[in-house]
């Protein structure tokens, strides 16, 4: 089971650097693959390190614990790359996370599971627009907007709870559970939804007229504006996207732990962003794969697990992060302009 | 009275904060007790310090999102290191600031690395670096001089705060008066022009990214003279906004090429002062957080619709 798994993976890799062979000609094939997938290489390189360092890492288990951490993350990443291609920052999903977490969990008990997540949606789709409404139309930085979404949605989160801790009373009577705990044919349930919204993000950004206006909006906005896309109408669309997918974060979340703290989701901004960074999306806009951003997000969340595994503190995988990121941007960064330093 | 209208145009933020203060004294006499607004000052100083070497890099046209976690590091490493005598620990501390600038300047201008990268980077793993030297647990300083200096006052003023003060001094000097402060402009308005004019561009930025950790590291140590203790959280995970906030509301450019210290100190003020005011009126903290956001939404629209309206009538 672990040996094919590693098998496919190598697979994998192997018809990946086909292409840059065929490109660059015989000579430099390893080197420009190195080059060229320098996330994919991080990412064997870190699987491997952990499977050599620990026996119980590549555990069905284990993988499975993984993907299901991830799974938040990950489904926070998907707007968040969405919002970066087109040339933004969204600062404020950590505490919308929190936000959406608290309502949903604090609704469940007055409403019922279904209309409290219709809610949570709505709360987070609702903070998307106006941001996306200061930042698209009004044309404000999205940096200091979003950072001012950040201390207002804390603040809104605090003052919605008065600072008390939220959970759902009986959690064993309801479903509402399953979606964050649940297991269909021994796959967590938050790792289906996010390979269902990778997947469909995925089109959305590759194969619509939509995704194609995301893509030249972040990559060129004076020319996209000249030729005629509402670059306004894009802008505030992603911040929509990266709200609502946020609100579905925090649902899973809330689901999972059946119970919401007022700073669960404190910092997750950094660590979504760090990992859509990993994943090779451009800060400059105009650039970004959904699914590397899943790959990016999934090594910070191998880097966890792994240093857990092999009983170092928690706190180790954030200078890892830091030096992985660094590491990989500048290998990126570095092969682009065939040195080093410039 | 024709200069001081003029400097109020120039930096609006100081007329608002005059308002502010005319305002709330009319309602709160006790706003004006000299305790009070020594409270402000106390509580202004760390935060202060960070601003400088934020202001100087934002004007550059950078920022650095790991001034929280500098900060809580050299905090832990001034009270931690206490041992070896205390001017060795702040030396060391300040000194280790100044080197996580010095990696985060080495990225961004020699390896051209974007800074949100780097600085994302080392916000996240200094604090990693925090919690491997203290272990989790809080620092508590034993050395009471240390902490006596920290409460200390000269001429009734905290001592902090003048720190922080001849610091901001010195900082406004050296952007309006040395050849790195006017490079410092050149490249945050025009990079190509401020090149093609000879400007060595990557050795101010390398600089002010020194400049930057090494006031986040001094703001450390102001912050561990004040608790005499350092806890692992300290500087996470929103004091960098707070200090990119701070230089903003004060009237620095966004995208670089204008600003300046006094502005910052006009940003750092109000700020301090509207906690306050809260405070006084009894307004729960939560609030506190919700004013910044607004404020800075706000800031960031006034400023951008007044540009627009400049360049309409131009």
């Amino acid at each position: 089971m672990d040996g094919s798994a590693v098998n496919a993976q190598a697979q994998q890799d192997s018809s990946a650097s086909n292409k840059p062979q065929q490109e660059a000609g015989s000579a430099l094939t390893v080197r420009s693959f190195f080059e060229k997938q320098g996330l994919i290489v991080a990412f064997v390189v870190v699987v491997a390190f952990f499977a050599i360092a620990s026996d119980r890492f590549l555990t069905y288990t284990n993988i499975m614990l993984v993907l299901r951490q991830v799974s938040i993350l990950g489904t926070i990443a998907i707007g968040m790359t969405l919002v970066i291609v087109a040339g933004n920052f969204d600062l404020s999903v950590g505490s919308l996370t929190s936000l959406t977490a608290v309502v949903a969990i604090s609704m469940h008990d007055v409403v019922g599971p279904i209309p409290a997540m219709i809610i949570t949606l709505l709360v987070g789709l609702a903070s998307g627009t106006v941001a996306g409404f200061l930042v698209g139309k009004l044309r404000l930085n999205s940096l200091i907007i979003t950072l001012g979404f950040l201390a207002g949605l804390q603040a809104v989160t605090l003052i919605y709870t008065g600072g008390r801790y939220s959970r759902i009373v009986e959690p064993e009577q309801t479903w509402f559970g399953f979606i964050g705990r649940g297991f269909v044919f021994g796959v967590p349930m938050p790792v289906i939804i996010l390979a269902i919204l990778i997947l469909l993000f995925s089109i959305i950004l590759t194969r619509t007229v939509f995704g194609r206006h995301v893509i030249s909006v972040g990559g060129n906005p004076v020319a996209s504006r000249f030729s005629g896309i509402r670059d306004g109408n894009t802008i505030m669309a992603t911040f929509m996207i990266s709200g609502g997918l946020t609100a579905v974060a925090g649902i899973m979340l809330g689901s999972r732990l059946m119970a919401a703290q007022n700073y669960l989701g404190q910092g997750y901004e950094f660590e979504v962003i760090a990992g859509v960074i990993l994943g090779g999306t451009s800060l400059q806009g105009g650039e970004g794969n959904i699914f590397k951003a899943f790959i990016g997000i999934l090594i910070i969340g191998i880097l966890r697990n792994g240093f857990l595994l092999l009983g170092l503190p928690y706190y180790f995988q954030w200078v890892a992060q830091w030096v992985i990121v660094v590491g990989v941007v500048w290998l990126d960064v570095a092969s682009k302009r065939g040195k080093l330093l410039a | 009275m024709k200069r001081v209208l003029n400097f109020f145009r120039r930096q609006p933020i100081w007329a608002i904060l005059l308002g502010i203060i005319v305002v709330t004294s009319l309602f709160r006499p006790d706003f004006l007790a000299i305790g009070n607004l020594l409270n402000i000052l106390v509580q202004s100083a760390v935060n202060g310090m960070l601003a400088i070497g934020m202001t100087f890099l934002m004007i550059n046209g950078y920022f650095d999102l790991s001034v929280g976690t500098v900060m809580g590091f050299t905090a832990a490493l001034t009270i931690g290191l206490q041992p070896l005598s205390v001017p060795v620990a702040i030396v060391l501390a300040i000194g280790a600031g100044a080197a996580i600038g010095a990696i985060n300047g080495f990225f961004v201008a020699k390896a051209k690395i974007n800074a949100f990268v780097v600085t994302l980077g080392s916000f996240i793993g200094v604090r990693g670096l925090i919690y491997i030297y203290t272990g989790e647990d809080a620092l508590v300083g034993k050395v009471y001089e240390f902490f006596s200096f920290g409460a200390s006052r000269v001429l009734g003023i905290p001592t902090l705060f003048l720190i922080m003060l001849a610091f901001a001094l010195i900082g406004e000097f050296a952007l309006r008066r040395s050849a790195h402060g006017r490079r410092t402009y050149a490249i945050g308005g025009n990079v190509e022009a401020a090149e093609n004019a000879g400007i060595p561009v990557d050795r101010t930025v390398f600089l002010n990214f020194v400049l930057c950790g090494t006031t986040a590291a001094i703001g450390g140590v102001l912050l561990a003279a004040r608790l005499n203790a350092a806890t692992p959280g300290l500087g996470w995970p929103d004091t960098n906004l707070m200090t990119i906030a701070t230089v903003v509301l004060g009237g620095t450019s966004l995208t670089g090429g204008s600003g300046s210290i006094t502005r910052t100190l006009g940003g750092l003020f109000t700020l301090g002062v509207l906690y306050n005011v809260l405070n006084l009126f009894n307004v729960q903290s939560f609030y506190n957080l919700l004013l910044t956001g607004l404020v800075l939404i706000l800031v960031v629209y006034v400023d951008s619709h007044l540009k627009q309206r400049r360049v309409r009538f131009e």
